[in-house]
């Protein structure tokens, strides 16, 4: 049986600003959760030994040297922008969240778990 | 919580700080964000740069294009642990990044690259002092790396995101490196918690700028707080609902803050309201807060490890090798100088508001005594570089120079009024005070008969002062300077004027 429920996939679909009709919301209901059960079949085949990981080579500390590299003019930056202004990129006024969407990562997780 | 009763919260007085701190105990979380110094941002080689025109410090993968790849800032790693060794941080031994999901355009990837379940540094703290001497231990649940947003400009009538017709995007400032520093829950302040709120942003400004890691600039957003507080009763033990004041980005600021919002949830609570769970925008013109977002499941970002970087993993060498770099914590620099340089209390603290510290110090280094490096730092030069609108540090004065118009003064070549004439010249380009002295001829008088002649000028023009020298008014003296200083163009050694002056009476000086 599947975890993944309905509500999730309407959940997800939220987060993602993606409508789904309620055919979509069914067929995906059921496609999550063949893939989801999928990969639950690997984690019991992999024993104890077997760490989890985020990336597929065995490689760590991969870094950049910090020195300046190209950059582009304003021209190039806004070259395929819908829409642009006094070098800026113009997009549609934000009326749902305010200007704190970033920059804030682990408020909930962190400061008064 | 619905509209009509967040309405009705808001129109609620706030408590009397007074009040409220009797009723209740406030509870603090701060999370303070710093935007590294590297000369790259923290996954690109565009430059990090502040200032420049809009766009033009980007590159394809600051701009979120398909298929662009981050690579990681060795130096800004660097700095993440020399950051998690000053706040006193165990170091990770392996971590890695995670993409923090959110539809706002002030992210072209629809993602921040941060890290989530593996901070770079965690468990540690900072020891505060208040303006008492008193200390306050603040401990430290984690600093984690991070990229900054771009910046937005919200066009229309208002200026504000409300009301805003489109909004215009500048991505310089996308993919700054940033360093986020979270607090443990600070309990136990009481009546000082907004003292310490600001003495802790404070103390973390100095730090970031001992190691020379970031510009540390408040006014530009290199260091940038965001305030949760909450309010709860003595000995309840369970925290109460926050609200998190974003963005308050002046020191002065952060204390101001934390006050009013321990007042306004006083007054909530007290009138037997809730408190609601949201981000509160600060006003700077008011000294208040507004309310900004309401926390909702939209809150969900979704994080998933980064799968295009992998895990940095952290040796005890390299650790250790960082950790032997590391500058002598502020708090005792100041405490050394301060001892060093005999300075009082109200001086040394004149010293720090006025950001001079490192300027005296390294003039004391060329050779100044630490009285006259303060005399020209917090004088001559903070009083031209406020005439000129920059900073001190701005006007190009060198150390050595400061000592060089020192030893001119003491050789009595120059005087001092004649000293801050050469300063301000030197200044404006006209080579070092020897030269400008030279080109200049202000060297004092010292010529036996220029000066003599003048004050014998001097004197024959001011009977009545001669009489009243010679009755033994040694202080009447005075009133002949002035005319010799004029005589000379001001070129004249006082002390010498006042010695020919007695011995044209046949006094002994």
């Amino acid at each position: 049986m599947s975890e993944i429920s309905r509500t999730d996939v309407e959940h997800l679909a939220k987060l993602a600003h993606i409508t789904m009709t309620d055919a979509e919301l069914e067929k995906m209901t059921n496609e999550l959760g063949v893939i989801v059960d999928s990969v639950k079949r690997i984690q019991e085949a992999a024993g104890e030994d077997v760490p989890a990981t985020s990336h597929p080579l065995p490689l760590t500390n991969v870094f950049r040297e910090d020195t300046v590299g190209h950059v582009f003019t304003a021209e190039e930056s806004l070259a395929s922008a819908p829409d642009a202004e006094d070098s800026r990129f113009k997009v549609p006024a934000i009326l749902t969240e305010a200007e704190d969407a970033v920059t804030s990562s682990v408020a909930q997780e962190g400061a008064h778990r | 919580m619905n509209t009509t009763t967040q309405a009705a919260m808001d129109a609620v007085e706030p408590l009397s700080f007074e009040e409220a701190i009797e009723t209740y105990e406030p509870v603090m979380g701060l999370e303070v964000h710093v935007e590294l110094n590297t000369a790259t941002k923290m996954f690109s080689s565009a430059p990090n740069a502040f200032g420049d025109e809009p766009n033009t410090n980007v590159n394809e993968v600051d701009l979120g294009m398909p298929g662009t790849l981050p690579a990681v800032n060795g130096k800004a790693v660097e700095s993440a642990i020399k950051l998690g060794l000053a706040l006193n941080c165990s170091i990770a031994e392996r971590c890695r990044f995670a993409r923090k999901q959110y539809f706002y355009p002030d992210t072209p990837k629809n993602w921040q690259t941060s890290q989530y379940d593996e901070p770079i540094a965690f468990d540690g703290h900072v020891d505060v002092e208040l303006d008492d001497g008193e200390k306050f231990r603040v401990e430290i649940e984690r600093a984690h790396m991070e990229e900054d947003a771009g910046k937005l400009t919200h066009a229309g009538a208002s200026g504000r995101i409300q009301g805003a017709d489109y909004s215009l995007v500048d991505y310089n400032r996308a993919g700054v490196p940033l360093i986020e520093i979270v607090t443990k829950p600070i309990t136990g302040a009481g009546r000082r918690a907004p003292e310490i709120a600001r003495a802790y942003v404070s103390t973390i400004r100095d730090i970031v700028k001992g190691l020379d890691i970031s510009d540390a600039r408040m006014e530009r957003g290199n260091v940038r707080c965001d305030a949760n507080v909450s309010l709860m009763r003595p000995g309840a033990g369970v925290f109460g609902t926050r609200s998190e004041t974003k963005n308050v980005n002046s020191i002065r600021a952060v204390e101001h803050a934390v006050t009013y919002e321990i007042r306004r949830h006083a007054g909530i609570l007290s009138a037997g309201g809730s408190i609601v769970q949201e981000t509160r925008h600060w006003k700077e013109d008011t000294r208040t807060t507004s309310s900004g977002r309401i926390k909702s499941d939209a809150d969900d970002y979704r994080y998933f490890p980064e799968p295009d970087l992998v895990p940095i993993v952290t040796t005890k060498e390299w650790v250790e090798s960082l950790r032997a770099e590391l500058p002598e914590p502020p708090a005792q620099r100041r405490r050394r100088l301060r001892e060093a340089w005999g300075y009082s209390e109200a001086e040394f603290r004149d010293v720090i508001a006025a950001g001079l510290l490192d300027q005296i110090e390294e003039t004391v280094s060329h050779g100044a005594s630490p009285a006259v490096a303060r005399k020209w730092w917090m004088g001559e030069i903070s009083r031209l570089a406020n005439a000129r609108e920059v900073e001190p540090a701005g006007l190009g004065v060198e150390s050595a120079t400061i000592v060089e118009l020192n030893e001119l003064i003491q050789a009595g070549s120059i005087n001092d009024k004649i000293a801050r004439q050469v300063l301000e010249h030197h200044v404006d380009g006209e080579g070092s005070p020897a030269d400008i002295v030279r080109n200049r001829g202000l060297e004092v008088v010292s010529d036996d008969g220029a000066l003599t002649a003048a004050v014998e000028k001097a004197m024959a023009e001011n009977p009545d002062v001669v009489e009243k020298v010679k009755a033994g008014k040694l202080k009447a003296i005075g009133a002949l300077i002035g005319p010799v200083m004029k005589e000379t163009r001001g070129q004249a050694d006082a002390g010498k004027v006042k010695q020919i002056v007695l011995e044209r009476l046949g006094r002994n000086s």
